[in-house]
């Protein structure tokens, strides 16, 4: 055995002290995230059409602050109404993003089937992200608008009354089950703390404003906001 | 009695206890992943429940398999192998028990809350607020006291298992803490602290090296340990395992952002990741070639020996799958691939040829050393070996043909200049390839079945004739 003879070198050395070779390990595998994603948190680049005019909905400053209410399509990209977060937190507990993506490639076939490529700015309040890894469905990203809610029902309802090869479960339980509007602005008040700008007028009220709608409402109302915030002006380059 | 003296210096009893619910949970894993399998292709066994709907399962199937199969296995063997290549006892059997219940109850917590739809809504790290804190616990149980043991060691030198359990300890420890960072807004919901685009690369850092660390760098040091125990051969080159080692724990790390080619992150950090995806082929390569040349010289034992088909096929299916990746990873090929089934047909190569079959092979190396026992069948053995092979390469090709077919349908033009097909043909073109996953999935867990028959008739035996009692308390000669 070589239990006397002196470290020939690093390797050497680590190999006969564990805790500085869990330390050399340490900051082996530390590196790649201290390149790749600590400059998003600050670089520009991160969210490159922040600043072009009708991405995001500027509500001004209080106390003149405007309203949910009174964003109007096309405003550019804001926090979900009280409803519509209700409807995505369903869509979560379904495991929607699972077969769903809501991220749009800024290719010509995903321009024609789905629309406009995707922006980061676009789900800069979603926490966590729903861009999704699979399309066992179709992108999502630009629902909003596309169908009727009559439609929607028709189609999480039983998917096949609509779309005979979907292979999409049914959903009749949303029909039947009430949102949960006592927890909706501790829910609001949550996301404020991790960046959502949400107001104290908009977090007031929002459990009385849901109260009594269906699980299918909610969700209805978040598909029906997909994508509909920013309205894409021909010729602008929104991505770097 | 070498057996004897191994069974008094070490603590087996955990082992035990860690192995047979890996074969158990190897069972249930894949039990629900064809059910799943089975639900795409025939979506009325959703049933109307929303217990049982797709969206709620899937994430069942993965943590089973990961975490409930992938964590007992390698704890199972992180114990095993530690003691016996440090030549001393685990620095603490109380706090490993600790491990193995509080691990098992997470795992319980899991099938409990998923069906529920209680999800962070991350993949791979969908257990919410709570469920996470008691994971960071008992993860730092285990990592602290394997790291002790190792401080503890008679030998000069940390073997290269022990040095890729390390890595893969170290490096899920920052994993989990960094992604599952989230505000709880309840008891059993809570919002990532990130949105957006910094979450997509937080999630995908995790996600890729969930598999680069948990599924590979634990999983090599199964491969170093056992491949040369089961071949009675030493390991084929040192230098390799010692380049192997630096160039994974560095190389690694970087990929999650090939997950997020042409998506609204920046470009230069995807195709960084795919740069980084390329160069690792090398040291994946250069580790399959590790595992593999050390049977040079002793082919012929694959004649007989079943255990090692286990072991030299998983290299197979980790050489495979570690080109396939760096190839999706290129932008042209990832425009194509992202968001098909060939994505989950690349998983599964890794999951059931690789990670899957170290682990059923080192499986079978332990079960008669632990249980002082022949394994009850070794005809089983073999018949688990074709099944699990048979079923992955059906499962494989199929996935292959479906996720190519979708990626060229969705980007298809007719001779007018407009999309050849809806995205509701795609679907509807998918589904024999669903229905021969599925049957390729049911000939893997049939063979899951099997290995779980012969390991619950090699306990019955061991316990039958008190092979464990009598090893414990056999006089034993220093």
């Amino acid at each position: 055995m070589s239990e006397n003879t002196q470290p020939t070198g690093l390797q050497d050395r680590a190999e006969r002290n564990v805790w500085l070779f869990a330390f050399l390990t340490f900051l082996t595998v530390s590196v790649a995230g201290l390149v790749e994603i600590v400059p998003l948190f600050y670089l520009d680049s991160a969210l490159p059409a922040k600043n072009i005019p009708g991405v995001v909905w500027d509500r001004g400053e209080a106390p003149n602050q405007k309203s949910l209410d009174d964003w109007k399509e096309g405003d550019g990209v804001r926090p979900l109404k009280p409803l519509e977060l209700a409807g995505r937190d369903i869509y979560q507990r379904e495991g929607c993003y699972l077969c769903h993506s809501q991220m749009i490639r800024p290719f010509r076939d995903e321009k024609e089937r789905y629309g406009h490529y995707s922006l980061a700015s676009e789900s800069m309040y979603d926490h966590p992200f729903q861009w999704g890894s699979k399309r066992t469905g179709p992108d999502i990203a630009r629902l909003g608008g596309k169908y009727s809610d009559e439609w929607h029902i028709a189609h999480l309802i039983a998917p096949r009354s609509v779309v005979p090869e979907s292979v999409m479960p049914n959903y009749p339980w949303l029909m039947e089950n009430k949102v949960d509007h006592t927890t909706i602005e501790a829910h609001m008040s949550g996301l404020r703390t991790v960046g959502v700008p949400y107001t104290d007028a908009d977090i007031a009220g929002a459990g009385a404003a849901i109260e009594g709608k269906t699980e299918m409402e909610a969700m209805v109302a978040y598909l029906q906001s997909l994508g509909t915030m920013v309205k894409f002006q021909e010729g602008v380059e929104y991505r770097e | 009695m070498e057996e004897a003296a191994a069974e008094q210096k070490y603590n087996f009893d955990v082992v035990r206890w860690f192995a047979v619910m890996t074969a158990v949970y190897l069972v249930v894993g894949a039990l629900v992943g064809v059910f799943i399998a089975s639900q795409l292709a025939w979506p009325v066994l959703n049933f109307d429940n929303p217990y049982l709907s797709f969206g709620r399962l899937r994430p069942l199937h993965t943590n089973a398999v990961i975490f409930a199969y992938g964590g007992c296995i390698l704890m199972a063997t992180a114990f095993y192998t530690v003691q016996r290549t440090c030549g001393v006892r685990l620095w603490s059997d109380k706090m490993a028990w600790f491990t193995f219940i509080g691990w098992n109850l997470i795992i319980v917590s899991a099938v409990i809350t998923l069906p529920l739809g209680i999800t962070q809504a991350k993949e791979y790290a969908e257990l919410e607020w709570p469920i996470d804190l008691a994971i960071a616990v008992v993860w730092l149980s285990f990592m602290f006291n394997f790291l002790m043991t190792i401080a503890t060691r008679k030998t000069s030198h940390i073997y290269v298992s022990n040095w890729f359990f390390m890595g893969m300890m170290i490096m899920i420890t920052i994993l989990h803490v960094v992604n599952s960072a989230a505000i709880p807004v309840g008891a059993f919901k809570s919002y990532s602290a990130y949105a957006g685009v910094q979450d997509a690369m937080i999630q995908w850092w995790w996600g890729h090296n969930a598999v680069g660390f948990y599924l590979t760098a634990g999983f090599l040091g199964i491969m170093y340990y056992f491949v040369p125990k089961q071949a009675n051969r030493p390991v084929f080159s040192y230098r390799l395992s010692v380049i192997h080692f630096w160039a994974l724990m560095f190389g690694y790390v970087w990929l999650g952002a090939h997950h997020l080619q042409y998506t609204a992150l920046p470009d230069w950090t995807g195709s960084l990741g795919a740069a980084v995806s390329m160069a690792m082929i090398i040291p994946s390569w250069g580790g399959a070639v590790n595992g593999m040349m050390t049977l040079s010289g002793a082919w012929d034992k694959l004649r007989n020996d079943y255990v090692l088909r286990f072991l030299i096929m998983s290299l197979a299916f980790y050489a495979m799958s570690t080109f396939e990746g760096p190839i999706m990873s290129i932008k042209t090929v990832n425009a194509l691939s992202h968001y098909t089934d060939w994505t989950i047909g690349h998983v599964h190569s890794g999951a059931l040829g690789w990670v899957a079959m170290v682990g059923i092979g080192a499986l079978y190396h332990m079960i008669p050393r632990i249980l002082h026992t022949p394994i009850y069948s070794q005809g089983l053995i073999n018949m688990h070996f074709w099944t699990a092979t048979i079923g992955t390469v059906i499962y494989v090709v199929a996935m292959w043909v479906s996720g190519i077919m979708q990626g060229l349908m969705w980007r298809a033009y007719d001779d007018y200049g407009t999309l050849a097909y809806t995205f509701a043909e795609s679907v509807e073109a998918m589904h024999p390839y669903y229905a021969m996953r599925a049957i390729g999935g049911g000939i893997f867990l049939l063979g899951a079945v099997v290995m779980l028959f012969n390991i619950i008739m090699t306990v019955l035996k061991a316990k039958s004739q008190g092979t464990v009692k009598a090893a414990q308390s056999a006089a034993v000669t220093a």
